[in-house]
């Protein structure tokens, strides 16, 4: 029974450290993000490594997945004969969901456990500390530049996702099944809505890069100076991340498109 | 460090997800990024069925507004259904009648308006006075079978 209470006891102070550090982590960094605005460039190279070699990753990744939810659509709509509406069923699943979520998953682990890693190891060799000892604030010229970058990245990485998926179930419904063009298009534009599914998925695609790249960060930052410690963080944000994402979606979804309004 | 070859590339990078984002917005989905300015016009239906908030509100299959809001009507007990009307299509008859459709025999229903040929105009509030209620498939079915047996008897 007391160890039990000794077990709670040493939850409840680590979980109340770790809000803590998240507090002291969040404030100066968004301080950062306002101040390093005046030197676009440490921005511009970030977007570089995070954005722009996710995108291949993410280019394939949408258009196999568009092409098997073509594939998979078809069977089940051609077995009540409305494979006209596979375009607009595609275009949904993926403005709406599956486009920010994939992507979300595909950067945490493509950038998000590079970025912990990075950062993780510029602890672990005291460059930050050296940093410090520069009087160059580590939150401006490390984290804030990969905050950023984390944030313009995400949601043009879900766009370019949800269009190649687009066109990949295109490949299969007009080109394989052969769906008329025409209406294949038509459903679609009919049906999907800018405000209501693509806005929508471009909000969530915007949370999605600050939540994974605030992780990735934080974890890097707080990571044990060692090896396995990086090692840890790393597991640690790739892990964390993907939960997050994916329990926000419902959170996000629901208020979306809950009908709450 | 900074070299202008990977500024380039993320100015590319930039511009081709931007390019998504708008590939999205009019090829995937329609967007209207001016907003039509809209009127409102009420109908009282005796049953609208299956009819939902946002459906269409169409003339001959155009497409003229949206259904905005539904409730019931307490002084006759009859479904009293909203209607935005696009501010482009401003001149609808007077005497124009309004019924639930499905598009096709399982899809979704919507409003369907009959314009008919008055010189005066509805305006912003007014009400369509001739409505047709939605044609129940189970009331039909139902009524074909005893019908059916009726005739079967004699």
């Amino acid at each position: 029974m007391i160890s039990f209470i000794l077990k709670l006891g040493a939850r409840t102070l680590s979980l109340v450290s770790w809000l803590g550090k998240g507090a002291l982590f969040i404030f100066p960094s968004a301080l950062g993000m306002l101040s390093v605005l005046r030197r676009p460039q440490l921005i511009v190279q970030q977007v570089y490594s995070v954005g722009v070699l996710s995108m291949m990753i993410i280019v394939v990744a949408g258009f196999f997945v568009g092409m098997v939810l073509g594939l998979q659509g078809y069977i089940q709509l051609s077995a009540i004969k409305a494979e006209a509406n596979l375009g607009l069923g595609v275009a949904l699943t993926l403005s709406r969901e599956l486009g920010p979520v994939v992507t979300a998953l595909l950067f945490a682990g493509r950038a998000g456990s590079a970025l912990t890693a990075e950062i993780g190891l510029m602890r672990a060799t005291e460059q930050i500390a050296a940093m410090e000892m520069m009087a160059v604030n580590p939150y401006v010229r490390v984290i804030a530049p990969r905050f950023w970058a984390g944030i313009i990245s995400m949601p043009l990485l879900a766009a370019l996702f949800s269009l190649v998926g687009v066109y990949g179930s295109w490949l299969v419904g007009v080109g394989q099944f052969g769906i008329d063009h025409g209406i294949f298009w038509s459903t679609m534009q009919a049906g999907v809505e800018f405000q209501e599914d693509i806005l929508n998925g471009i909000i969530k695609s915007f949370i999605f890069g600050g939540v994974i790249t605030g992780i990735a960060l934080f974890e890097g930052y707080n990571a044990r100076p060692t090896s396995d410690g990086v090692s840890r963080a790393t597991t640690r944000t790739v892990v964390n991340a993907s939960l997050s994402i994916l329990a926000l979606d419902y959170v996000l979804t629901s208020l979306m498109f809950g009908g709450l309004n | 460090m900074f070299s202008k070859s990977m500024e380039f590339i993320v100015g590319l990078f930039v511009l081709l997800g931007l390019a998504a984002m708008a590939a999205l917005a009019t090829q995937v989905g329609t967007a209207s990024l001016k907003k039509v300015d809209s009127y409102y016009l009420v109908a009282n239906f005796e049953n609208v069925g299956g009819l939902n908030v946002k459906a269409p509100v169409a003339i001959g299959g155009v497409r003229i507004g949206r259904v905005s809001a539904i409730d019931l009507n307490t002084e006759a007990y009859t479904a009293r259904v909203t209607m935005a009307i696009d501010k482009n299509y401003s001149e609808l008859p007077i005497d124009t009648s309004a019924a639930v459709l499905t598009s096709g025999l399982l899809g979704a229903q919507f409003v369907g308006l009959e314009p008919g040929g008055d010189f005066e105009f509805l305006a912003d509030g007014d009400e369509i006075e001739l409505t047709q209620s939605t044609i129940q498939l189970e009331n039909l079915i139902g009524r074909f079978m005893f019908s059916g047996a009726e005739g079967g008897t004699e």
